[in-house]
């Protein structure tokens, strides 16, 4: 475990945080390389179908970032976000998942810095945690 | 014509699958015309040995009911797999692991010990939990082996066609003997009784705008027979899930459960319906986030009633 580096998967919407997290490089802000980032028109689009599929296939943890509230470039698109996430953690917690896992961050176009903080401090909580899965057993797996 | 070989089974069930085969009344005449049933262990007398005992592909339909949660279910379904030529998962649990496959959320010890151990109804002081085998005077008991995760047919075997439904509606089982007698099947692979639209498109409930201020369980209002159930605040899964039951539970003033399974190209129907049920949610914060969320009793349990076989996630056991 001492070695584990954590894989973790990030939606960020297209209008803020990606832009954010641009910024963050522009600026060369350093942060940990875990994080894999997926680009995604808005928040509102992260189905919670792509958290799941991110953890049973490798993930460790997923971030899901958008416009602070109010700040939508779709006027309401992370309100669905800020609706749905809360729903999505209960479930998971009932999984047995520990809901760090799942994070959902607002960070907009000037908040490079913020970015690369929140990427630091999740990359250490999901590195505590350890891997997602326990016994490398695949979905469907074999019979037993 | 020769006549088809039929047979049915139960695995990890209830029976209700089988009980609805029996709800084609008068019907069950014209199957029993056109097939001889080698096995239906609910109904009719046959033995395991009987079924061991014939060439591959003797069988012509297995429609196979339950979830495989022993090593017993696995066998047989692996035996019917060989003697059979059309394999058909047949009702929610061996579908997608059904009721059965709730089970998935804790892990086997934990099963165990609910069940054996600390059940109101249990008197059970010594702590005997089932062996595998045990030996006594007379010989050797054996029981099948209890497996830690609650499978669907298609993890076990291969299935050529699915019939969801907890239990699949008369009607629809009649379509499917129909199909088979006339050999007009689909292709292989294919849901048999079942929409390829939401059951919410067959529902003829006024649909208006969909705002929820707080949700409720069943028990809690006497909803609107002519509204929306989920404009009403019940957790109605229709948005997600397949039509052709003909809305019974909808008719009944009930909530669809979700018992006819995703849409096709959907991988996960809890996922699916989080989704849908967050866009409807009528608050704007955080904090009334939270607070309407209180109101939903069993979120997973709920979302996932008949599909955790099939869940993206393991539960327990992941």
């Amino acid at each position: 475990m001492e070695n584990f580096e954590p894989k973790i998967i990030g939606f960020l919407c297209n209008w803020c945080s990606y832009a954010g997290a641009d910024l963050a490089g522009v600026g060369r802000m350093q942060y940990p390389s875990n994080l894999r980032v997926i680009r995604v028109m808005c928040s509102g689009r992260v189905d919670p179908t792509f958290v799941f599929k991110a953890l049973s296939e490798g993930a460790d943890g997923v971030l899901i970032a958008g416009c602070h509230p109010g700040d939508c470039h779709y006027t309401d698109g992370n309100y669905n976000t800020l609706k749905r996430i809360p729903l999505m953690l209960k479930v998971l917690e009932q999984f047995g998942v520990e809901k760090e896992r799942v994070r959902m961050e607002w960070i907009s176009a000037a908040e490079g810095s913020i970015f690369a903080g929140v990427v630091k401090e999740f990359t250490e909580t999901v590195r505590k945690l350890g891997p997602y899965k326990r016994n490398g057993l695949e979905r469907g797996g074999k019979v037993g | 014509m020769a006549k088809l070989n039929l047979a049915l089974y139960w695995a990890s069930s209830c029976g209700g699958c089988d009980v609805a085969v029996l709800d084609v009344n008068e019907k069950i005449l014209d199957i029993a015309a056109v097939a001889d049933i080698v096995l239906w262990p609910v109904a009719v007398d046959g033995k395991y040995a009987d079924i061991e005992a014939m060439e591959p592909g003797t069988i012509d339909v297995c429609l196979f009911n339950g979830a495989v949660r022993n090593s017993e279910n696995e066998h047989i379904a692996m035996l019917l797999r060989e003697k059979s030529k059309v394999m058909v998962a047949f009702g929610s649990c061996a579908v997608s692991g059904g009721i059965p496959a709730l089970a998935n959320f804790k892990e086997r010890d934990e099963v165990l010990k609910r069940v054996f151990m600390e059940t109101p109804s249990t008197v059970n002081p010594e702590g005997v939990l089932p062996l595998t085998r045990c030996e006594v005077p007379e010989g050797t008991l054996s029981l099948p082996e209890f497996y830690k995760y609650v499978h669907c047919l298609d993890q076990v075997v291969e299935v050529d066609y699915y019939v969801p439904g907890c239990p699949p509606t008369p009607q629809r089982i009649w379509d499917v003997v129909q199909a088979i007698v006339s050999g007009n099947l689909p292709p292989r692979g294919a849901t048999v009784g079942a929409t390829e639209k939401s059951l919410c498109d067959e529902c003829k409930r006024i649909k208006q705008n969909k705002k929820v201020k707080r949700f409720y369980r069943v028990h809690e209002i006497i909803p609107d027979p002519e509204r929306c159930l989920l404009e009403q605040g019940l957790l109605c899964m229709g948005p997600v899930t397949r039509g052709g039951c003909g809305a019974q539970c909808i008719s009944a003033n009930m909530p669809c459960r979700g018992c006819y399974g995703p849409l096709p190209g959907v991988i996960d129907q809890g996922a699916k319906y989080i989704s849908s049920i967050g866009s409807i949610m009528d608050v704007q914060s955080p904090e009334e986030v939270e607070s309407l969320l209180e109101t939903i009793a069993d979120p997973a349990g709920t979302f996932y009633r008949f599909g955790m076989s099939t869940a993206l996630l393991r539960g327990a056991n992941r």
